[in-house]
């Protein structure tokens, strides 16, 4: 155990570093967005700023903050400035229960790869991302305009449609694991299957529930095909229209927040988090951050792939496939999951 | 120490916040303030130990809960209420019998009980021990709970439903 103060400091460094990794980190997914979709359109991207456009972000940063910070004037002020505040807030919390790597001694210190672990870790992360609907709801509410009412109204209605089907997908993973702590249920799913096939959730019979949390996890970010909260052709620019300069980059960065996070969780419940394949050289499987990294970054492009692919639904069609669909076959998998695990114990 | 100032500010926030509450003439802020109500809940269960009950408490009432009554003060565009003086009797009745309200409670509190705070830990915490005991120790007035609540879903139905949609239905099934 450490003194308290040294816990307390390592818990301060630990905050600092994973914020400025987080933060840069959606800097680079814009420009990896940008990039991507460019390429699959049959277009450069950006390539003006820097090699490869690389300091594309940095330049989109220093326009943000000097551009003029409009409030219109016909908008409620005090939620209209703490709508973005929340979203942002709300965003970078729960990278907090997230752990990235195993225990690892740096100095004489043994602390874990992750800022806290807490033993309802999961709960922690479903508690704040259903607390992130306020920053759109109440964006979409103040700005007292019609195109931000209709987008904040969606918004909220799609993120708590999708919600249920979500958390119902991560049941299945918990009663495999058999706690809520994001550590352990990385540490269950160590080991192969004939010594090839990693013995993570996805190839442990939980693959319906991984396509399951896929979809709901695109419409609780709000992004493609589940992106009507901010259809352009209809809404304008939906929740934020009426932001600009910094308050408009709060919910950019919020949005990239989300869908690191989203896949970060994936990673962690489905994709065996920090352990690597189980064959290859031995210095590969033991680098501590890499597979996690490398896990989380597929799942971002798989995000922009599908954004680069597919329409836009209706909105009618996005509440029929929650609910008809994509409800029914989560409690199905949850059904058939809980046998399975009853049978065996 | 730590504790007690942490225990201090979360109640501290909680009153404040249900007395901005009833304050506040906008529905949406009194809403936020329920929200802050409900959060600094959540903080307190965490105080003693019952870390499960604190998340749900987040994610049911703060998240799920409270963003339905948002949405519903959204859809209505509810403004502000008016202020009135309010009614005589509330005035002459309410304000002694909140006095002898509170005056009861605190004596029940402190000569009942005596003043002896239940130590961290003593209550469940855990979600396997609440899980133990839903689903094992109650599970009958659990199950009863639920269909009592599944009745309660149908009712709302029924009474939202329009007749002339039923009807329409009807003729299409």
């Amino acid at each position: 155990m450490l003194s308290i103060e040294t816990y307390i400091i390592v818990s301060v460094i630990k905050t600092v570093i994973a914020l400025f990794v987080l933060l840069t980190a959606v800097a680079y997914c814009v420009w990896l967005e940008r990039k991507v979709v460019g390429h699959i359109q049959n277009r450069w991207g950006p390539t003006r700023v820097g090699p490869f456009g690389l300091l594309q972000p940095l330049a989109d940063g220093m326009k943000f903050l000097f551009k003029e910070d409009l409030t219109p004037p016909h908008v409620y002020k005090p939620l209209y400035i703490a709508a973005p505040m929340l979203a942002v807030v709300f965003a970078l919390t729960s990278i907090a229960v997230i752990p990235i790597g195993n225990w690892v001694t740096i100095g004489g210190v043994h602390t874990p790869l992750q800022i806290t672990d807490v033993n309802i870790g999961l709960l922690v992360i479903l508690g704040v991302t259903s607390l992130g609907v306020y920053g759109v709801a109440l964006a979409g509410w103040s700005s007292n305009s019609k195109y931000s009412l209709l987008g904040g109204l969606r918004a909220s209605a799609q993120m708590v449609s999708y919600e249920v089907s979500l958390g119902l997908s991560l049941i299945g993973v918990l009663i495999m694991a058999g706690s809520f702590s994001l550590r352990e249920i990385v540490d269950a799913q160590g080991g192969t299957f004939w010594g090839f096939i990693p013995r993570w959730n996805l190839f442990h019979g939980q693959i319906v529930a991984f396509f399951i949390y896929l979809m709901a996890a695109y419409a609780e970010t709000n992004r493609v095909p589940f992106d009507l909260p901010e259809a352009e052709t209809e809404l304008v620019a939906g929740y934020h229209t009426e932001y600009s300069a910094m308050k408009f980059a709060m919910f950019f960065m919020a949005e990239y927040a989300n869908m690191i996070t989203v896949a970060c969780l994936a990673s962690v419940l489905f994709l065996g988090g920090w352990k690597g394949l189980p064959f290859g050289p031995a210095w590969l499987q033991d680098l501590p951050v890499f597979w996690f990294v490398l896990k989380v970054f597929v799942f971002l492009f798989i995000y922009i792939w599908v954004r680069g692919t597919l329409p836009r639904f209706r909105y009618d069609q996005l509440m029929a496939f929650g609910w008809k669909f994509l409800l029914p076959l989560a409690i199905a998998n949850l059904v058939i999951t809980a046998l399975i695990v009853a049978v065996r114990a | 120490m730590l504790h007690l100032v942490l225990f201090l500010i979360f109640g501290v926030v909680c009153v404040a916040g249900a007395v901005n509450l009833l304050v506040q003439s906008h529905p949406i802020n009194s809403a936020l303030s329920l929200v802050v109500v409900m959060g600094s809940l959540a903080g307190e269960y965490l105080l003693l130990g019952a870390e499960f009950v604190a998340a749900i408490q987040v994610i049911v009432y703060a998240g799920a809960i409270m963003v339905l009554f948002v949405f519903v003060i959204m859809l209505l565009n509810a403004g502000a209420e008016e202020r009135t003086r309010g009614s005589r009797i509330a005035v002459l009745f309410g304000i002694p019998g909140l006095l002898v309200g509170s005056i009861l409670l605190a004596w029940v509190l402190v000569a009942r009980s005596g003043s002896q705070a239940v130590p961290v830990g003593a209550l469940p915490g855990p979600p396997r021990e609440i899980a133990m005991l839903l689903f094992h120790d109650f599970l009958l007035p659990f199950e009863v709970t639920s269909v009592l609540v599944l009745i309660a879903i149908m009712g709302a139905v029924v009474l939202a439903a329009r007749p002339e949609a039923i009807e329409h239905t009807k003729k299409e099934g």
